[in-house]
């Protein structure tokens, strides 16, 4: 592996072995991480369209009291979709789109560990987004809110489908989440270069991971809310209904332990991201990596004790008031430490005020105060005033969009040139970001002070004379201004892929593997695997050369079937040090994971129309599929070590 | 002059800022505004001393040896460990306080029923019901009984009291106290469905005398000689879902009339309780309040009309 002329070689062959059949073929078999990925954040970014356009529509219909703009029928049913899409559809899918594409090659890896199953996740997904927004074909769209509490959502108060699209579909989505955590955890274990102990784990890897483990225990709750409420309606059984021994808390209590975790688990993968990009762009290491990486594992686990806050007016007593607003108040803590970490990185570094730095900045005001409410609101006598008022929307969307939404934007700043190897405008961004920052702000600040006069959640309009009006009509106002700003980044995106300015490999000089390889990727990733011997690989001085056609030689193994054969190759390693344990032949595309997302589709739609025998047929294609899926191909899997390379591999 | 504009201006502001859980006239909202107000300083004063800091790594003048000179573990911990934890036990000191200063019990009981869209509110003692209108003695602690009747709800006056749910399967109890008389607008705090917004209701405090004036009269039957009026009421099924007390019409699925005239407020606390609107109400309230229980009534002609309003309108 020397001359240039054998790179060229082996750079064709590995490209010819794990590019994707051209046309409709590839399109459906696919299983490459950068394409699910890339799937993930394209479906993800459109929900995200679809979210705003329902938020608009809602804030012009609250512009001023007594307007007639839509019907209460159809304000309910915004307001359902709107935080259903925003939080199901959106702000945790397209965290798994970036981990999708990013994740294998932070971990300098080929793929993800179980690339059919990826592929299934995003189909999934894709589907259960489909099937919940199929309610818009037949008119009979959610109007339970977004967290769909029973009795209203039961059979007796929504008689029509409209409940069942939101159930079903959420149920769903929850199969690929839950497969995309597991992916996700299994990858980090296995499959990170050799060199990369768990204390070099890349932070966006860090928060990956915890956010994986929270889905996968997370979920569970809410599927079992969803799965009981669908028994209740569909079969009339009585799990919530008061009248027959049922409780309708016991659906709060459900739904709250996922969704609480789930406020984490869109906040975490984000402050991740958020920690790589303020590191990159003050070119310094992050400070505190150890408390960061600590904080975010605390983060995983006292989230899972704190969802009662949702419920403090229900009537659960003091001692649990007491309990859950203590855990309230220190569950704040590890974010503090999180944000005090980027603050000492900026003052030791050397900030840059590009693009992607502008949105962090922006996450770190909007994130600070939402941070400050929520203290505020674990205060359980001010809760009894705030819970369900405009203060508690002003305050959850200074987190949910603090904590996500502008880490997005800057991830797609940051990232999105290693995606389609361009650069995105600078100017058309910063007036992008100030756009959207004054913006958000002019929209949810005032709100705080509406919430505080008495305006109750979920209204689809208020009384003339208490006098409202005013701060509403600023809200409406921001809240255009916000989309505006979001548009122009739109704009930009579609811009930069054409015109922009090409990024080379690594733009920010950023420290991470994927900044090690051209923009965009080779369908490969790696020509040669890495091996890592620092928490920052490209900032040590023997990876300092990059480029695309001229990756460093570092002697490192290339992993190539034997002459004529295609097995994707890639290295298996394990324990804390992640030693090189073995080469894994990776699975081959294939169609079966989306005729599996079909058939279990089918599975969901059986039960919405209650044609339950073709969920038999659905479940009986899903079984042959997930037959034909694993049938055995004894070239799969380990395969034994052979010659110098493999050698090489495990050195 | 432009100074005194501006502080005049400003002046004007803050006393209209004055509104809701901001303006409290109860010992509970009291309280809760107290706990706001210790939380707004203290977060104030944290998110100034943080966006300073962060100002300050924005903006320092570099020096080469920063990243050597920098101890960043012990700035992370003092700053994002040490500090936050003394302010978060405090503040979870004063909430503890607070909370534990919430009375349990009122030395006066009045139940509250949420129905899709309104709330029928019985007095147990004098044994009478009415609807949207909470009537209490002013410096009394009201015990109020919650309880739903279909779906959730929750009971919310901002300026006496944060809210209780009214669940269904349980009974929620809520301690009002009014520290002056007034009218104080409520409003029904959990998505309960179609008109969920407009499911308001006034909680109206009086001094002890007038309250028990109002109550005496309240337990009353009905004293009206309306002949004509009592047989329209029977006549187009406004009695199947209505009770007005001292006639034949009892039916209980629908607020109680019997003083339907001494309320201040139409299809729960949306609409002055005014003849024009009134009449509007009876004819068709589904284009007033779409998705509310009560079907138009289309069998009424023009003079049947007029003398059901005057005989709704006598109900004092």
């Amino acid at each position: 592996m020397t001359s240039t002329l054998e790179r060229a070689t082996t750079h064709e062959r590995l490209d010819r072995i794990w590019s994707d059949k051209p046309g409709l073929v590839g399109f459906f078999s696919s299983v490459d991480h950068k394409r699910v990925g890339r799937r993930y954040l394209v479906t993800s970014l459109t929900f995200f369209v679809l979210g705003g356009i329902q938020a608009l529509m809602m804030r012009t219909q609250l512009a001023q009291p007594e307007l007639d703009l839509v019907s209460p029928q159809v304000f309910n049913q915004l307001m359902t979709m709107h935080g259903t899409t925003m939080i199901f559809l959106f702000n945790t899918t397209i965290w798994a789109g970036f981990g999708n594409y990013f994740l294998p090659l932070q971990l300098g890896t080929r793929d993800m560990a179980f690339p059919r199953l990826n592929m299934l996740s995003y189909w999934i997904f894709l589907m259960a987004g489909i099937l919940t927004y199929s309610s818009l074909l037949v008119g009979d769209i959610p109007d339970g809110g977004w967290f769909a509490y029973v009795p209203f959502t039961g059979k007796e108060y929504s008689p029509t489908q409209s409940i069942d699209y939101w159930a079903l579909g959420m149920a769903l989505l929850g199969i690929s989440t839950t497969v995309g955590g597991i992916n996700f955890i299994v990858t980090t274990f296995k499959m990170r270069a050799p060199g990369m102990t768990v204390s070099r784990l890349p932070i966006f890897v860090w928060g990956i991971v915890v956010m994986s483990f929270m889905m996968v225990f997370a979920l569970p709750a809410v599927t079992l809310a969803q799965v009981l409420l669908e028994f209740d309606r569909v079969f009339g059984f009585n799990f919530f209904d008061p009248g027959s021994g049922g409780d309708p808390v016991l659906f709060q209590h459900l739904f709250w332990l996922w969704g609480h975790p789930e406020v984490y688990i869109v906040f975490v993968p984000a402050t991740g991201a958020v920690s790589m990009i303020v590191a990159s762009l003050s070119r310094t290491p992050l400070a505190g990596y150890l408390l960061v990486a600590t904080a975010l594992v605390a983060i995983g686990f006292f989230s899972f004790g704190v969802w009662v806050h949702h419920m403090f007016t229900v009537g659960l007593g003091f001692m649990a008031l007491s309990f859950f607003s203590a855990a309230s108040f220190f569950v704040s803590l590890p974010s503090g430490v999180q944000f005090f970490a980027w603050i000492a990185t900026l003052w030791k570094g050397r900030p840059s005020f590009a693009t992607p730095m502008l949105w962090v900045l922006g996450t770190m005001f909007i994130f600070l105060l939402g941070g400050i409410t929520g203290v505020m609101v674990a205060m359980v006598p001010f809760d009894f005033q705030a819970q369900d008022s405009y203060f508690v929307v002003a305050h959850f969307h200074y987190t949910l969009v603090g904590g996500s939404v502008f880490p997005v934007f800057a991830a797609v700043y940051y990232w999105l040139p290693k995606i389609t190897g361009r650069m995105l405008s600078e100017p058309l961004g910063k007036v992008s970001f100030w756009l959207a920052f004054i913006g958000f702000n002019v929209t949810f600040f005032p709100l705080h002070v509406v919430g505080l006069w008495g305006m109750p959640r979920r209204y689809y309009t208020y009384p003339a004379d208490v006098g409202w009006g005013g701060i509403n009509l600023v809200a409406t106002v921001g809240a255009y201004a916000l989309a505006l700003g979001f548009a122009l980044s739109f704009i930009n995106i579609f811009w930069s892929m054409r015109r922009g300015r090409p990024a080379g490999a690594n733009p920010w000089d950023a420290d991470t593997l994927e900044w090690a390889i051209s923009s965009p990727p080779p369908e490969y990733n790696f020509l040669e695997l890495p091996r890592v011997t620092s928490l920052y690989p490209l900032w040590e001085p023997e990876m300092q050369r990059v480029g695309a056609e001229e990756e460093p030689q570092h002697d490192r193994p290339v992993l190539l079937p034997p002459e004529g054969e295609v097995e994707h190759y890639t290295l298996a390693t394990g324990g804390i040090d992640a030693e090189a344990e073995n080469v894994m032949a990776m699975p081959a595309p294939s169609f079966w994971p989306f005729v599996v997302s079909l058939a279990v589709t089918t599975i969901f739609y059986a039960m919405l129309v209650r044609q339950f025998w073709v969920g038999v047929v659905g479940a009986l294609v899903a079984a042959t599929g997930l037959m034909g899926w694993y049938w055995p191909r004894w070239e799969e899997g380990e395969v034994e070590l052979v010659g110098e390379e493999l050698e090489e591999a495990i050195r | 002059m432009l100074a005194w504009g501006v502080v005049a201006a400003l002046a004007a502001a803050c006393s209209s800022l004055q509104q809701g859980s901001l303006a409290p006239k109860g010992a509970g909202a009291q309280r809760q505004l107290d706990l706001f107000y210790v939380s707004l300083w203290a977060s104030t004063a944290v998110v100034l001393l943080t966006l300073g800091l962060l100002g300050y790594a924005l903006f320092r003048r570099r020096r080469d040896d920063d990243e050597e000179r920098f101890r960043d573990t012990r700035f992370i911990v003092s700053f994002g460990v040490v500090i936050p934890l003394v302010v978060l036990l405090s503040m979870m000191v004063v909430t503890f306080a607070s909370l534990a200063g919430e009375p349990q019990r009122g030395t006066m009981e009045v139940q509250v029923v949420a129905h899709q869209f309104w709330w029928e509110v019985f007095y147990p003692e004098q044994d009478f019901t009415t609807a949207n209108e909470v009537h209490i003695p002013v410096g009394t602690k009201v015990e109020l009984v919650l309880e739903s009747d279909d779906v959730i709800h929750s009971f919310w006056v901002p300026e006496l009291e944060g809210k209780a749910d009214l669940v269904p399967g349980r009974t929620n109890r809520l301690v009002l106290e009014a520290s002056e008389p007034g009218t104080y607008r409520g409003f029904c705090a959990e998505y309960c469905g179609l008109q969920h917004a407009n499911m308001l209701f006034l909680v109206i405090a009086q001094p002890e005398a007038e309250f028990e004036e109002w109550a005496a009269a309240q337990a009353r039957p009905a004293a009206v000689q309306d002949s004509r009026g009592e047989e329209l009421f029977e006549e187009h099924a406004c009695a199947g879902c209505h009770t007005i007390r001292g006639t034949s019409a009892d039916g209980d699925f629908a607020p109680d009339l019997t003083h339907f005239a001494s309320r201040e407020t139409l299809g729960a606390g949306i609409l002055p309780n005014e003849r024009g609107q009134l009449a509007g109400w009876v004819v068709n309230s589904q284009t007033i309040k779409p998705g509310n229980e009560m079907p138009p009534i289309t069998t009424l002609e023009p003079d049947e009309l007029e003398a059901l309003v005057d005989y709704l309108e006598k109900l004092e």
